[in-house]
């Protein structure tokens, strides 16, 4: 099987992020950045697969900035056999990076029996690429999925709906999947791994290799702000026994209207 | 002058220390207090590569420089300093070994060690001699085809989990130095008796014990080099373990350097964070000094050695600057988290007493400086 996994490249969940000088996106000088998580669970399954369909390869495919390749190295050392880059700004939208992923696999000639990626990036939080990218490819997808199982060309999945009921669906082989937390243990890279991945091929492509330009962006970042500072908490005085009914009645209209918990 | 490790070395670092923080800091609190040994975690490090470092690719190893080694050191330790002692140990009784065993020793004791986990001890100290290590009394004495071990080690780390002893001893005590041969013990040879488990004030996650030596049966063939040649042996050894054992005090330093830092962020008093007094500032910038200068000496130590460059005087530096430092950082932490600080329910009281113990073996702060003294005055 051709298994592709698309990775991310997003910083490291304990960085203190902050917008740039004119707020157009994050101050990316000074980050540390990993391997998506949820990624991580699907190049474990990507794995998993391989391991139990002999002749498969693993190729992961990534499109960002250059500067830094720990993403796809780490995929690499944990057992992806190559990777493609495709070198790009760090803050493309969806439907872009989408483009470039296809355009990405398409140009490695193979035809792709799985594609995996984690469900969405934990730094923009758009759960986009994975549909999109099933909608260019013309292939069925299913997302948030915590189980996965493989009998011969079709793929039984698991996917998480609200209150943690599952929905559980048969595919056939082309799809494409996106991983949730749950659905493997992701293996660390290992040491005789790591330098291992040292001589694995990583090719590098520019977009326009891949056939994405300019035009194809459909969201420009314009405005990047810290959230507000949490306003100080409420007191309320209800030792008087006479007030309580009314500072109950005005506790309650507050959680409704203002914190919007009840 | 190049101060950045390799793109491969940071790779290694960011396993190890992902391993550290996910494998090893959840479960540092609970093996100290029961005083267990962390098979889970040596098993599960081992199998991802990180134990028995020293081992050379031809034998089945990874092949890694010691600047590797004292990278993955680093990153164990700042997990924890008592798990790293189990996990070091192995390389220290290996080393021996790796630096002066044959090729048949070689293919014989150190490949099992990557092909399953196993673990081993190395065997210097004895009740009556530490510091003073050529003064050792235990005896190999000649048999027709065979030798015979007689005696007793003390604070023997791993004892009572080993498959294999290394063991420094003598074939005449009065010859001193020149007496002294290192040789290989399987563990399951009769005449091995252990001692009981110490009952530690740090490391506790390590098994150390005495071990006794009763008429134990030791084929030639197990003899580390020549007779006589034990102390250079371990001189070279000891080179390498140095900076191995400086590196635990770098990660565990680092780690609470780390806790106290953000802790001091948390903390507020007189309405504002503790971060905000200069009296915490000057601790907290005290322990980034130290922290920085220990890893640089260590790094140079070890870089020393892959250039193939005498180190011994670095080594020692590394050892006693990393492990004294390792000692007022952890102090200093503790006296950052004031009365929390104390209570078993914060890591930094863990970390003061482990950081102890890295001021007295391997050499304790004080031989480090007379070996440094030894070297420096041969200049004038």
């Amino acid at each position: 099987m051709n298994i592709f996994v698309c990775v991310k490249q997003v910083p490291d969940t304990e960085t203190k992020v902050k917008p740039n000088g004119d707020g157009t996106f994050i101050e990316t000088t000074a980050i540390k950045w990993i391997m998506n998580p949820y990624d991580e669970f699907a190049v474990e399954q990507a794995l998993q697969v391989k391991a139990a369909n002999a002749g498969s390869t693993v190729t992961v495919v990534r499109v960002g900035g250059v500067k830094d390749t720990e993403a796809l190295r780490t995929a690499m050392a944990m057992g992806a056999d190559d990777a493609v880059l495709v070198e790009a700004e760090d803050n493309l939208d969806s439907y872009s990076i989408a483009k470039a992923l296809k355009g990405a696999i398409d140009k490695t000639g193979k035809s792709a029996d799985l594609v995996l990626c984690g469900k969405q990036g934990i730094d923009d939080d758009c759960l986009q690429v994975p549909q999109v990218l099933a909608t260019m490819m013309n292939l069925p997808s299913v997302s948030v999925i915590v189980g996965f199982e493989q009998n011969g060309e079709t793929v039984t999945v698991k996917r998480e709906v609200e209150g943690g009921a599952l929905e559980v669906y048969e595919l056939n082989t082309p799809c494409i999947l996106a991983t949730n937390k749950g659905i493997n243990t992701p293996r660390y890279a290992s040491l005789p791994g790591i330098m291992k991945a040292k001589k694995k091929p990583m090719e590098k492509l520019s977009l326009a290799d891949v056939g994405v330009s300019a035009d194809d962006r459909r969201v420009v970042y314009s405005d990047f702000t810290l959230p507000p500072e949490k306003p100080a908490g409420k007191k309320f005085d209800a030792m008087d026994e006479a007030k309580q009914e009314e500072v109950v009645r005005e506790v309650v209209g507050l959680l409704r209207t203002e914190a919007k918990v009840i | 002058m190049d101060f950045s490790l390799s793109t491969e070395q940071k790779e290694i670092f960011d396993t190890a220390i992902k391993f550290a923080k996910n494998e090893m800091i959840p479960h540092a609190l609970e093996l100290d207090e029961k005083s267990q040994f962390p098979h889970e975690q040596f098993k599960k490090a081992w199998e991802l590569g990180f134990i028995n470092t020293c081992i050379p690719e031809e034998y089945g190893g990874v092949g890694f420089t010691a600047l590797d080694s004292v990278t993955i050191g680093e990153a164990l330790a700042y997990g924890c300093m008592g798990m790293n002692t189990a996990f070091m140990a192995n390389d220290l009784a290996l080393l021996p070994i790796a630096i002066g065993g044959s090729h048949e020793q070689k293919e014989k004791f150190l490949k099992p060690f990557t092909e399953e986990y196993r673990i081993a001890a190395f065997c210097l100290t004895e009740p009556g001699n530490g510091s003073d290590a050529a003064g050792l009394k235990t005896t190999l004495k000649e048999s027709g085809d065979h030798y015979i071990l007689n005696g007793e080690k003390m604070w023997i780390t791993n004892a009572g989990e080993a498959h294999l002893f290394v063991v420094y001893c003598t074939v005449d005590p009065t010859l001193k130095h020149k007496g002294i041969t290192a040789v290989i013990v399987e563990a399951d040879r009769d005449g091995i008796v252990l001692g009981k488990k110490e009952d530690k004030m740090g490391h506790r996650a390590s098994d150390t014990r005495g071990v006794r030596f009763e008429n134990v049966k030791i084929p030639k063939e197990n003899i580390i080099g020549n007779i006589g040649e034990g102390w250079k042996l371990a001189m070279k050894t000891l080179d390498h373990s140095r900076p191995l054992v400086a590196s635990s005090a770098v990660g565990g330093a680092q780690r609470a350097l780390d806790c106290a830092a953000k802790y001091s962020k948390e903390r507020k008093q007189f309405g504002v964070e503790i971060a905000g007094h200069q009296a915490i500032q000057m601790m907290i910038s005290n322990m980034a000094m130290k922290v920085e200068a220990s890893r640089l000496l260590v790094q140079k130590a070890a870089w020393l050695l892959d250039q193939g460059l005498k180190n011994t005087e670095v080594a020692s530096y590394a050892k006693a600057f990393a492990a004294d430092a390792c000692m007022e950082i952890t102090t200093d932490a503790v006296q950052v988290y004031g009365g929390y600080g104390y209570s078993k329910e914060y890591p930094v009281e863990k970390l003061m007493r482990d950081a102890k113990l890295i001021q007295i073996y391997e050499g304790t702060s004080q031989i480090q400086r007379l070996v440094i003294a030894k070297e420096v005055l041969k200049k004038y």
